[in-house]
């Protein structure tokens, strides 16, 4: 009840926008529907919230990721999904004022304790963000980075071979292999992106994040990056925020529908998308709202 | 009426009164831009028309007899007790007509400067095997007699209102229909330390001085001055005491540059001890300076490196320390790099404060290194502004000229740094 009367003072101005939606929180509740356990759960969130000074951004999340699949994280602007997935590799430590409660585990392990190095956990949980952003060096340099501060290669070729392997699982390296050298920015959006994963999968780690990685690429990059990631999701645990809902539906096997820092409905995707329990769910995924 | 004007129209309508704004804008901004360019002309302009002569110094040539016996009157070559003055006198006399008693010797002896017996004697010191026959050389004249042969002396007032008498101003024309006289570069100006006699005063002594200076100031400046921003940019908390810090930074780059003079007396020469007129304390003080400014340079830079570069770097695993050095400072390095050297050239223009740790001092020695006692080239321009001699006039200008040229090729350095560094990306 509190809750809820805090919630109406900071969603005044979506309320005013949609005067019908305040009835449907009030009749449907925002506990979360569907199913938030997986088989072989690989990363599991429990009751996580997140406060940026007083604003509450996410609200009692709990979720469950499996290996070799991937959970699409939808929602409207704003909605947390975002600032959820940052949670998961420990992107809001740099924020001063974001405060986490609540039980992220990644294989078993608390990855807030005190004991987990978050450099430990990025090398595990690597991510992929929204704009390309190479680094402004060479394309070999940009995904032998990685390697290089982890001490993972032990000699000169085995790190040629890790950054080869990995331009080749991200699709790009008949694109560069003769242009190692030339700059990293000097690609195009999509084959800039598709480097930013061979970075990210050159560490090797188990989990990557993606946050709305195609939102800056036309549709043939999109394209690409989408085939790419039906690949890596044999391998890797891949969570993805995305505004486009037929991405979602593409590219996941889960998806969790977020709502003004709810978790409101988490299913299996082909589930949510035909037949969506909560209201909410149903309003955003028939362009209603959002 | 007004409404059934079309939009076309209605735009039209006021279009005229548009362009005349803009046209008034345009007129007042390259007005501007004309009356800055018109002073910087005009500083130009008087700066190189006083200080250009300065460059040249007149020299008389004189048939020197290296007269052993007045040199060595027992018999013994004592370089330091030697009389070579007397040499330069004779030599001076053979070259005029009807010199007569004392007082007119004494005046014909100030047509040539005292820097001759030290010149003589140098080329005795390298050539000693020379002794006892005539040298022709060409050796400086008096300071007076350079600035008739200039044009700052007036020979047409009243001989009581002048420097040089009736009879100098005859001999020097004698000396000149004699092609005995001659204008050539001034070595000295850039050659020697500072002196009293101003054919002989150069600004080497100034100019080391102040090297010496900006030695001490970027080596300690640059790197506390990044360290700092460093820090303060990417691990100082966000905090009260870090806006605390930040307004009192951009504090202290507005302070006098005076009252770092006085906390450098009193800190490093009161309670330190270091040696007062030392390069080593101006370039302690002139980094206390510089340092505001290098931090705030600094750190715009570094908050100009874009956060996906950072957010990129965090992501595959990179340590907050890594992130800095591998990604944040190279991006950064170019502002840095300008902040210093801008910070450098304030500090190479910086007069005031050195006035307070005893740089103001007559030095005539070149330093040697940063402990000895030295000036700095805008307190050399300030002493010599300050000097009743009517030669000290060009030389101050000549020594400004020297300065702006070093000011120039700073900010030049600053331009090229940049540009150099940023296409590396």
């Amino acid at each position: 009840m509190t809750e809820d009367s805090l919630d109406t003072q900071t969603d005044q101005k979506t309320a005013a926008v949609l005067p019908d939606f305040r009835q449907q929180v009030v009749e449907f509740g925002r506990e979360t529907v569907g199913n938030v356990h997986c088989e072989n759960p690989f990363m599991i969130a429990k009751n996580v919230n997140v406060y940026y000074g007083d604003n509450h951004a996410i609200k009692d999340v709990t979720l469950e990721i499996g290996k070799k699949q991937v959970v699409a994280l939808i929602g409207p602007s704003g909605c947390g999904k975002s600032t959820f997935l940052r949670c998961l590799n420990r992107m809001n430590d740099s924020i001063d004022i974001a405060k986490i409660t609540g039980e992220i585990t990644l294989d078993g392990t608390d990855i807030y304790s005190k004991a987990q190095d978050p450099v430990a956990l990025r090398a595990r949980v690597g991510m992929v963000f929204q704009k390309p952003n190479p680094f402004p060096k060479s394309i070999y340099d940009n995904v032998a980075y990685g390697p290089r501060i982890h001490g993972l290669a032990g000699d000169r070729a085995e790190l040629d071979s890790i950054v080869h392997s990995s331009l080749e699982r991200a699709g790009l390296l008949n694109e560069v292999k003769d242009r190692l050298d030339d700059p990293g920015t000097s690609l195009s959006g999509g084959q800039q992106q598709r480097l930013c994963i061979a970075r990210t999968i050159a560490v090797n780690p188990e989990v990557i994040l993606m946050d709305e990685p195609c939102s800056a690429l036309d549709p043939i990059a999109t394209a690409r990056i989408e085939d790419l990631m039906d690949e890596l999701c044999e391998d890797y645990a891949i969570v993805i925020v995305t505004h486009s809902m037929q991405q979602a539906a593409r590219v996941s096997k889960r998806v969790a529908y977020f709502h003004l820092g709810h978790l409101i409905e988490v299913d299996d995707t082909d589930k949510v998308f035909t037949n969506p329990q909560h209201k909410l769910t149903e309003d955003y995924i028939t362009g209603r709202i959002g | 009426m007004n409404s059934k004007l079309t939009t076309a129209e209605k735009v039209q309508a006021g279009l005229a009164r548009r362009r005349r704004k803009e046209f008034l804008f345009r007129l007042s901004g390259m007005l501007a831009t004309a009356v800055g360019i018109v002073f910087l002309m005009v500083f130009f302009a008087t700066l190189i028309g006083k200080g250009a002569s300065a460059f040249k110094q007149t020299f008389l040539l004189l048939d020197i007899e290296l007269n052993e016996e007045v040199l060595a009157p027992d018999g013994e070559l004592d370089l330091a007790y030697a009389d070579f003055d007397s040499l330069v006198r004779a030599a001076l006399r053979k070259e005029v007509a009807d010199v007569s008693g004392r007082s007119e010797r004494r005046e014909l002896n100030r047509l040539v400067s005292i820097g001759a017996g030290y010149q003589l004697r140098d080329f005795v010191m390298q050539n000693p095997e020379l002794l006892g026959t005539t040298q022709p050389m060409w050796v400086p004249a008096a300071s007076n007699i350079d600035m008739l042969v200039k044009g700052n002396i007036d020979a047409s007032l009243d001989e009581s209102l002048r420097q040089l008498s009736d009879r100098q101003i005859g001999w020097v024309e004698e000396l000149r229909s004699a092609d005995r006289l001659k204008s050539k570069f001034n070595t000295a100006l850039f050659s020697n330390g500072d002196s009293r006699e101003p054919e002989l005063a150069g600004i080497k002594g100034a100019m080391m001085g102040s090297f010496f200076m900006l030695l001490v100031t970027i080596s300690l400046s640059f790197p506390i001055g990044v360290a700092a921003a460093i820090y303060l940019e990417e691990f100082a908390p966000k905090n009260r005491l870090a806006d605390l810090v930040e307004v009192n930074i951009n504090n202290l780059a507005a302070v006098p540059s005076i009252v770092f003079g006085l906390l450098g007396l009193a800190v490093f020469i009161n309670w330190m001890a270091l040696p007062r007129s030392a390069p080593l304390v101006g370039g302690l003080v002139l980094t206390l300076l510089t340092l505001p400014v290098i931090i705030i340079a600094s750190r715009a830079a570094i908050k100009a490196v874009p956060p996906s570069i950072r957010e990129a770097a965090l992501g595959i695993g990179a340590s907050q320390m890594q992130v800095v050095f591998h990604h944040v400072l190279p991006l950064a390095m170019p502002g840095m790099l300008t902040g210093a050297i801008i910070g450098m050239s304030r500090a190479l223009g910086e007069s005031a404060p050195l006035l307070m740790i005893g740089m103001i001092a007559f030095v005539v020695d070149v330093p040697g290194g940063f402990t000895d006692p030295a000036t700095a080239l805008p307190v050399q321009i300030y002493l010599w502004a300050d000097s009743p001699e009517r030669a000290f006039a060009e030389r101050t200008s000549a020594a400004i000229i020297v300065l702006l040229v070093f000011l120039l090729l700073m900010n030049l350095a600053a331009v090229l740094v940049r540009r150099r560094m940023e296409r590396k990306w």
